[in-house]
């Protein structure tokens, strides 16, 4: 499972070496402050999970990261460098790739055509040269195949596969075009058990890779299962930050459910 | 055994070395977007032969292929952006304005016809142009943008026919420098036996098969489909969305200026008011050929099978010698049942196949 990732993977990169590093990063929508004082590692063969409720601030912390909205405080390093994205092609061209959980694949298209959208293979430059139509069918399905996905018909429309299917051909697709952060936007959100399972092999498999993956979710039993580092945002803020180490399973949930807010509110309603 | 996750390959089902299965030959022919169409058209091409006897020779044959490309050509275009999610309504209008802005400015100025077709061409890009730009820059459904272009350019055919000529219609151009050398390229027919051939049906053809290879085989295609199916994911994996749709949208601008100079090289004067209600000819022909009306599915080989049902059905109904008026409410029929033929192939295309 992890021979594609390893094949396709940045050769330079060197477990625990930060790739994004965040320092005080903040961002204002007009009065409205979205994030503040934000620090945060991606380390190249870590999981780093940011977990937080709805409007906790994850979205404008991956568009951040992703290209969609520079930041308007604080520092964004990208191997060392410091970096305000434009556009999501600048963050790509820095190997920073994003899933986003519900506009991952077209539909209609069929599954080989989705998986090179956008960087086809053709016979020439000009604009009506061919499609190497026989060999993006080769590798499409060769790479699905290694992460343990058989479709049946390379010919399909992806609509037809399962939703966990659909978003590992959509992590593979960044792989393979030599992504080296990963930005994973709740992938286990809308999938039952057994498909969360699939993309959560293949988050670890990323990582043992080598590559740094960022899991956003509001899940911490599935943040739990991959990630080496949590932190937990909360209407913009960070309210905790800590390695596996440092942290329990139970711990995570409670600060997730609420944390001690949960435990006032147990008292009051105490019956 | 779509959804079973194995580390290893599924055991091969078939006896390809791949272990791949290969749909059946009658899931895949159903699977494409012009079999409704196909069985439909030779099923009213049928239905004609045996009813109207005069259908049935090869002079009212090419005929007929020569009412479906002047249909056909436009349509190809407005098939290309349907597929691409939008919409144009102003591309019945456009093959007047193309033909009548050419041959009013050659007889006002007094100069070579190809000069006002080229001019004609430029603009007709232009309005292609600023359909797309308007569509992509407001937001706003390319239906309401095309709706006012349309109407835009209904008027001005009428108004600035009228001030220049003092008629509704414009002057004859066949006395014009480059009306032979035009009148070639657009509008000229040749004989096989008794059979006429007008060339804008070999055009039609060229052009289909242009469209054909281009939306299957090119990435300019590969985008096509893309920014119909899902636009923000086509664009979050690259693709260029917006230069692709203005893209189309010149695509179907031109065609209908090609048709405007066959129309003005074949008739060598045009009524100003022509035109209106062609857009929804050529919609109902894309539609008639599989195309989706959201966008994202469809080819240029159904679409064209749409424009010859069309072709068909217009001259047939005249041929059996009834009341042509029946066609449009035919035309009608037509639409709303492969309306219900596409609907039925989206949902078996994108729900997941068990078993």
């Amino acid at each position: 499972m992890t021979d594609t990732l390893a094949s396709h993977a940045d050769r330079e990169l060197n477990r625990g070496e930060p790739l994004i590093e965040m320092d005080e990063v903040g961002k204002s929508y007009g009065a409205i402050r979205a994030l503040r004082g934000i620090n945060l590692r991606v380390n190249a063969g870590e999981v780093t999970c940011v977990l937080g409720d709805n409007g906790a601030g994850k979205s404008t912390l991956i568009k951040i990261m992703s290209g969609l909205h520079p930041h308007n405080d604080g520092s964004l390093r990208v191997d060392g460098k410091d970096v305000s994205f434009a556009s999501p092609r600048e963050a790509l061209a820095h190997g920073i790739a994003t899933v986003y959980q519900d506009l991952a694949v077209v539909s209609l298209m069929e599954v080989w055509r989705n998986f090179f959208l956008g960087s086809e293979l053709t016979a020439g430059k000009y604009p009506l040269a061919g499609l190497k139509i026989k060999k993006m069918k080769e590798i499409a399905d060769a790479e699905l195949r290694k992460m343990g996905i058989v479709v049946k018909d390379i010919d399909q429309p992806i609509g037809t596969l399962s939703g966990g299917q659909r978003q590992c051909v959509a992590i593979a697709r960044a792989v393979y075009f030599g992504a080296r952060v990963l930005i994973l936007d709740e992938p286990t959100a809308a999938l039952g058990v057994k498909q969360s399972g699939v993309v959560l092999k293949y988050v670890a498999a990323a990582r043992d890779a080598g590559l740094g993956v960022v899991f956003i979710t509001h899940n911490p039993h599935h943040a739990y299962l991959v990630g080496d580092h949590f932190v937990i945002l909360k209407l913009g803020a960070t309210t905790l930050d800590k390695t596996r180490s440092q942290v329990s399973l139970d711990e995570l949930t409670r600060q997730m459910a609420g944390g001690d807010e949960l435990t006032e509110l147990s008292h009051e309603l105490k019956r | 055994m779509s959804q079973t996750v194995e580390a290893a390959p599924a055991p091969a089902p078939s006896s390809e070395p791949s272990g791949r299965v290969r749909a059946g030959l009658a899931s895949r022919l159903m699977a494409r977007p012009e079999i409704g169409a196909l069985v439909a058209a030779i099923i009213i091409f049928i239905f004609f032969l045996s009813l109207a006897p005069s259908f049935r020779s090869a002079e009212s044959f090419f005929t007929v292929l020569y009412q479906a490309s002047v249909i056909g050509i436009v349509a190809v275009g407005v098939g290309l952006l349907m597929i691409g999610g939008e919409f144009d309504l102003s591309a019945g209008v456009i093959v007047y304005t193309a033909g009548l802005s050419a041959s009013m400015f050659c007889w006002y100025f007094g100069v070579n016809l190809w000069i006002g077709a080229i001019l004609s061409l430029v603009f007709c890009l232009a309005i292609g142009f600023l359909n797309g730009y308007l569509v992509m820059r407001t937001g706003i459904p390319s239906f309401l943008i095309t709706l006012g272009t349309f109407f835009v350019l209904q008027g001005a055919n009428l108004g600035v026919t009228k001030l220049v000529t003092g008629t509704v219609s414009s002057t004859d151009v066949s006395n014009i420098d480059g009306f032979d050398s035009l009148g070639k390229i657009f509008a000229s027919s040749f004989k096989i036996g008794s059979v006429t051939v007008w060339t804008s049906v070999l055009w039609w053809i060229l052009f289909v098969a242009l469209a054909a290879w281009t939306l299957q085989r090119t990435k300019v295609g590969n985008w096509i489909f893309a920014v119909g199916g899902n636009p923000d994911s086509a664009r979050a994996v690259g693709v260029p969305v917006v230069r692709t749709k203005i893209g189309l949208f010149m695509a179907v601008s031109f065609l209908g200026w090609f048709v405007g100079m066959h129309q003005l090289f074949r008739f060598n004067t045009l009524q100003a008011g022509g035109g209106v209600g062609n857009e929804f000819l050529y919609i109902i022909a894309a539609v008639v050929g599989g195309t989706l009306l959201t966008g994202g599915f469809g080819n240029a080989v159904g679409v064209a099978i749409g424009a010859f049902i069309f072709g068909m059905t217009s001259l047939g109904i005249i041929y059996a010698g009834w009341d042509p008026n029946w066609f449009k409410a035919f035309l009608g029929v037509m639409l709303l049942l492969a309306v219900l033929v596409n609907l039925y192939v989206k949902k078996m295309s994108t729900t997941r196949k068990v078993g």
